[in-house]
């Protein structure tokens, strides 16, 4: 197993108030690696430092041996083109439609013709089951359906590395479960690594392989590892409480 | 060495027909999106497969893929079907045959409810048709309820925050004022200006401070504050609450029983009805005073003749006039930027066409209000 992700150091502040400080982590390729913690604690913040969205207050995230911010703009351009990511809510641009926000990443960054670009878009819809919604404006769909097509957005440029800020809220248990298989199978066949931040207990033992805990108290990193293990081994009565929805250890 | 590497780099397609009636396709070197996949039709074309009923795949193990691969290959099954002929993927690497299974199975809800069926012409036209009838049926609604508010606020029973009332006066009022004396001194200067290059002719320069004072006081004052007041505050009303309709925000007043019209759109209102009279006002004297500095600075008018010219050209009905006109556009500014955003769709787009549509709105309302308020002051004598 190789590195894709290296946090180093990493401090996050908001003004003089500091989210999580000294935050140390690695995440392998081929990872499904989750994000957790209670409400509140920086995991989309964390994770908006790792898309290069926030400048960190000390450390640096790594992308092989690119740091995103020691390095200059244009090398964290280039580490950003082989991630993507999907955003809470979708983040699909409400004025074209779910084609053009798919194409429009490939016509940026290629030089693919208009045929292939518009094959492309239609075969990223089709990959999280949207064929036959190219023509549609993502006002005209339902929140699972807005989710999926973000995510065939995150996949327009083949990256490497995916990226998910709470992939199932708002989705009820059964698509919730589509969207973990999708996303299972997108790893397993893309060969691509995955991070997300979620607090869905489901998805995170199904597919997580591996979990960090931040800590609302500590303002750090308290538990990491693999989530059932960490379920069952874990001596942090917060984590333990974290992964039982609340049920005291011991009992 | 170097041959070889770009041997690996570059695509390769073997087309093999040694097996009748199977047409084999040998997929090597580097399927990517940026070596540009070949179309599966052109392969298909110049393989003359008029024998072949069966296409099978297969590929080298060194060879390196991405979604041109499976670009290529869903055009050589979609191709396959338009022949008649069955397609055979077992020989592809494991990843991208489970992406395609992914890619052709069918979508897992559908659209229920969603008709994404292309419009005819005429479909179109008609639906233009009907939503604009709608539009206006809408307005009309919008403006009665909004006269049933105004009712309510005079019998005392609309409910709304007073605090929201005073901020939404500062922000159009005084907030505003920057604005309105620039635009309303250089409206002032331009009057002054072209009515002197017509006067002179007459050595009548005298009369500028007339027809400056008189067409501010009448028309200009209110009139370039309206414009002002409806690219500014029309605007900003209409993408307020468009935003607060699409963060659900009006549904979350209309839940708890609060009528988003007497709560959102009436403080508005009464907020720009009283404070465009003052504005109109402040304007006027803005005006005038940029006529004052043309007619002193250019003109060589002394500056007491001006100010007493200024003083007999006008009478109090003048400003009567203008006050009402003021008040006039403060209402429809405000109705035109409310009614929009009210109507407003759920999406940043909508929000966007919201604030366009409220300007538009209110400036085709000022200027037919305005040319019908002075054919009736007229036959008023006002």
């Amino acid at each position: 197993m190789t590195t894709a992700i290296e946090v180093r150091n990493l401090d996050m502040m908001y003004g003089d108030r500091v989210v999580q400080r000294d935050l140390n982590f690695v995440v392998e390729t081929g990872d499904i690696f989750v994000i957790m913690g209670p409400s509140g604690t920086g995991k989309s913040t964390l994770l908006r430092h790792m898309i290069g969205l926030v400048a960190p207050a000390r450390g640096d995230v790594y992308y092989e041996a690119t740091g995103l911010w020691t390095g200059d703009d244009e090398s964290r351009q280039r580490v950003l083109r082989r991630i993507g990511v999907l955003y809470q809510e979708g983040a699909l641009w409400s004025s074209m439609t779910l084609a053009e926000n798919v194409a429009l990443p490939v016509e940026e960054f290629t030089d693919l013709p208009m045929a292939t670009v518009r094959d492309v878009a239609r075969l990223k819809l089709a990959l999280v089951g949207l064929a036959g919604f190219e023509d549609f404006y993502p006002p005209q769909l339902s929140g699972g359906m807005r989710k999926r097509a973000g995510l065939a957005r995150a996949l327009a440029l083949d990256p490497d590395i995916l990226f998910f800020d709470e992939p199932s809220s708002g989705l009820d248990p059964i698509s919730s479960r589509h969207l973990d298989d999708l996303i299972l199978e997108l790893r397993d066949s893309l060969g691509a690594t995955v991070v997300m931040v979620t607090h869905e207990l489901a998805s995170i033992f199904a597919i997580g392989t591996r979990a960090v805990f931040l800590d609302d108290e500590a303002k750090t990193i308290t538990a990491a590892g693999n989530p059932t293990t960490l379920l069952h081994e874990s001596g942090d009565p917060k984590v333990h409480r974290f992964l039982t929805r609340g049920r005291e250890p011991g009992r | 060495m170097d041959t070889a590497g770009d041997a690996a780099r570059a695509r390769h397609i073997a087309v093999d027909e040694t097996e009748p009636g199977v047409l084999r396709l040998h997929l090597s070197g580097r399927w990517t999106l940026d070596a540009h996949p070949p179309s599966a039709s052109d392969v298909f074309e110049r393989a003359r497969v008029s024998m072949a009923t069966r296409v099978t795949v297969d590929t080298d193990p060194r060879l390196r893929w991405d979604s041109g691969l499976l670009i290529f290959l869903r055009g050589v099954s979609s191709a396959a079907t338009e022949r008649r002929m069955s397609v055979d993927f077992t020989g592809l690497p494991e990843g991208a045959r489970r992406l395609l299974a992914l890619a052709s199975a069918a979508p897992a809800h559908g659209g229920a409810g969603l008709d994404g069926d292309r419009l005819s012409m005429l479909d179109r036209l008609g639906a233009r048709a009907i939503a604009t009838a709608r539009t206006a049926v809408d307005a009309l609604a919008f403006v009665g309820e909004a006269g049933v508010g105004v009712f309510r606020l005079a019998i005392g029973s609309a409910r709304f925050r007073r605090s929201d009332l005073f901020v939404v006066m500062q922000d159009v009022g005084a907030r505003a004022l920057p604005i309105v004396s620039l635009i309303s001194f250089l409206v002032g200067v331009i009057l002054a200006y072209v009515g002197a290059m017509q006067l002179r002719a007459f050595g009548a320069q005298v009369y500028v401070a007339d027809l400056v004072s008189v067409a501010m006081t009448r028309e200009m004052g209110a009139m370039m504050t309206a414009v002002v007041m409806a690219g500014r505050t029309g605007a900003a009303f209409a993408a307020q609450l468009g935003t607060m309709q699409v963060n659900e925000e009006i549904d979350a007043l209309t839940t708890l029983g609060i009528s988003p019209m007497e709560f959102l759109v009436l403080p508005r209102m009464v907020a720009l009805a009283l404070m465009m009279p003052l504005l109109g006002l402040y304007a006027d004297l803005l005006g005038m005073l940029g006529g004052a500095a043309v007619g002193v600075g250019l003109l060589h008018l002394g500056g007491l003749e001006y100010y007493e010219r200024s003083v007999q050209a006008i009478a109090l009905n003048d400003f009567a006039a203008g006050l009402i006109k003021a008040s006039v556009f403060g209402v429809l500014v405000a109705v035109a930027g409310c009614l929009r955003g009210m109507q407003s769709g759920r999406s940043s787009a909508a929000v966007g066409a919201a604030a366009t549509s409220a300007v538009v709105t209110a400036i085709v309302l000022i200027i037919v209000s305005d040319a019908a308020m002075t054919v009736l002051f007229d036959i008023l004598h006002l």
